[in-house]
């Protein structure tokens, strides 16, 4: 059943059509945000977003806009399902995790509808494989409801001074705590764990800093269990804007090219640890 | 009972350390026959190996420059191992450089596979290098269990996809499903097949082509000539064994095939130069 000689009369049954020459543009995504094995998948007309959850603490978003796809077909205003995201994954490198240049497996992802499991074709040197992966119904994601108007603190910086500084944080620190404000020390992260207190400063005229909007001082403290896997979307990123709200909420934005060259974006919101007091 | 060889060549002694590499890989011990022609590599289809069986042939004049073995008798005139392949192997590996190997039957404080090379060193004295791989030697009443095994009455016969590709397949099925599905269909088509509560997954290969076997095979019972060509033979299978059957291969074969007997066992048979290895998967429930 090559890809390319399915019928029309097939497609007329699907709710949702994505087709991609390259599904590692979809894998490699997905990756940033693999920490659970639940995924949701929201599809609208305009493209594809997955979300990941964890203790109603933490989410990350992936987006997949629909001019990312060759070809994308929603015949419903949003199509919604959840899946096991590390199957999916398996799926999508069924021929193997080597990049071979000139060489790219094919996909078409298909969804019928509720009930129905997501339907993989995928396809590599005229290998065939048809996945099918059972869907559920899609829980409700949560809401962190952060909205720009509501951002005291945004600096957007490039990817690369705040990989060195996420490869050495200290993984003994609970929690990493993040300062944001409009005078020194501008923007600091610091962790405290066994080694000792370490700093990180970034000044707000740094040439790592693309934009620096800061209207009040905040310290925050987040997780670091819970912001760890965010570095995988750090790794493949080259922007990331970093944001957070008056109630101390972060929100982390990452620019992400794929092999094409084409942009999607993956954001992480994560609550403050509660045990802090706010300043 | 008697055994001496000695490998000059340096391209016979990789070949043979590669396939002994090889058999290593697809089990931890097996009989090594060695007859006046050929050096087996058996391994019989028992349950703790999960009713897998082995057998792996290649001619010793392609292998030794010089080759002397007195069987047992003169009318059994060959010798029965017991023998760790992975032992064998390290040994090997160690001495690639030599001008010349020498393999002995020997018994030191039991019977052992001596192997014997001058290696070269910076200085005009050669360092001579011993291995002592402890061997089993089996006696003739159970010779019966290490027999050629007969081409089975298989349903379809097709040629393996590029194994490589049918590698990574299999890798990734392994993380999805303890079973896996072969199925093939004389039009030269296979199809691998996983199902659990989670997910289905199928890989279709086609355009593989059907071997001929020829009078020999339709005596035996090979596909008969009424089979409708896209009916499909099938086995279940462990996935593990499939996937240690493509883990140890390291050079193309010349010619991949394999055979099917509809839900009774898997036949694979690799050809490369003069070395034949067939292996067995018996299908499960």
């Amino acid at each position: 059943m090559p890809l390319s000689t399915q019928s029309q009369a097939d497609d007329e049954q699907y709710v949702l059509v994505a087709s991609m020459d390259n599904a590692r543009n979809l894998s490699n995504i997905l990756k940033a945000i693999t920490f659970k094995d639940q995924a949701i998948f929201s599809a609208t007309p305009n493209g594809l977003k997955v979300t990941v959850e964890d203790s109603k603490c933490l989410q990350a978003n992936a987006f997949i806009q629909a001019e990312i796809f060759q070809e994308f077909t929603i015949k419903e205003d949003l199509v919604g399902f959840q899946v096991n995201l590390t199957v999916l994954l398996d799926c999508l490198s069924i021929f193997g995790g080597s990049t071979v240049p000139g060489v790219s497996t094919a996909l078409r992802m298909c969804y019928k509808g509720y009930g129905y499991p997501l339907t993989l074709f995928l396809e590599e040197g005229g290998v065939v494989t048809v996945c099918k992966i059972n869907t559920q119904e899609p829980e409700e994601p949560i809401d962190f409801e952060f909205c720009s108007n509501n951002v005291t603190n945004k600096v957007i910086l490039l990817s690369e001074s705040l990989k060195e500084a996420f490869s050495e944080l200290d993984m003994t620190s609970e929690v990493l705590q993040i300062t944001m404000s409009p005078s020194q020390p501008y923007f600091r992260l610091s962790t405290f764990g066994n080694s000792g207190n370490a700093h990180y400063d970034y000044p707000k005229d740094s040439e790592m800093m693309e934009l620096f909007k800061c209207t009040k001082t905040q310290t925050n403290r987040y997780k670091m269990s819970l912001l760890k896997p965010s570095t995988k979307a750090l790794a493949l990123s080259c922007k990331v804007s970093v944001r957070t709200d008056i109630r101390g909420f972060l929100s982390l934005q990452y620019l992400v090219r794929n092999d094409d060259g084409q942009i999607c974006f993956v954001e992480y919101y994560c609550c403050p640890d509660e045990e802090v007091e706010e300043e | 009972m008697k055994f001496r060889g000695k490998i000059v060549d340096v391209a016979c002694l990789n070949h043979v350390t590669r396939v002994i590499s090889t058999i290593s890989k697809l089990t931890k011990t097996c009989v090594l026959r060695l007859t006046a022609d050929n050096l087996f590599f058996v391994l019989s289809g028992k349950v703790a190996n999960g009713g897998v069986s082995m057998w792996c042939e290649l001619s010793q004049a392609n292998v030794f420059d010089e080759y002397q073995m007195e069987g047992v008798s003169s009318e059994d005139n060959e010798i029965c191992l017991e023998v760790t392949p992975e032992n064998l192997s390290r040994a090997l590996k160690t001495v690639q450089n030599a001008k010349a190997v020498k393999v002995k039957l020997t018994k030191k404080h039991c019977p052992c596979l001596t192997i014997a090379a001058e290696l070269p060193t910076l200085s005009s004295i050669s360092r001579v290098v011993t291995h002592d791989v402890p061997v089993d030697v089996i006696p003739r009443r159970l010779w019966h269990e290490f027999k050629e095994p007969s081409m089975p009455d298989f349903d379809v016969s097709v040629y393996l996809p590029p194994l490589k590709t049918m590698k990574n397949v299999v890798d990734r099925m392994k993380n999805l499903s303890n079973f896996l599905v072969i199925e093939a269909n004389l039009s030269g088509e296979m199809n691998l097949k996983i199902e659990t509560d989670l997910v289905s997954v199928t890989t279709h290969f086609k355009d593989l082509g059907n071997p001929l076997w020829g009078d020999d095979a339709s005596q035996d019972g090979g596909p008969s000539p009424s089979r409708d060509p896209e009916a499909m033979a099938q086995a279940r299978v462990d996935i593990r064994k499939l996937q240690q059957f493509l883990m140890g291969q390291q050079v193309n074969p010349s010619k991949a095939m394999c055979n099917i007997v509809h839900e009774r066992v898997v036949h694979l048979i690799l050809l490369h130069e003069d070395v034949s290895l067939q292996y067995f998967i018996p299908a499960v429930a």
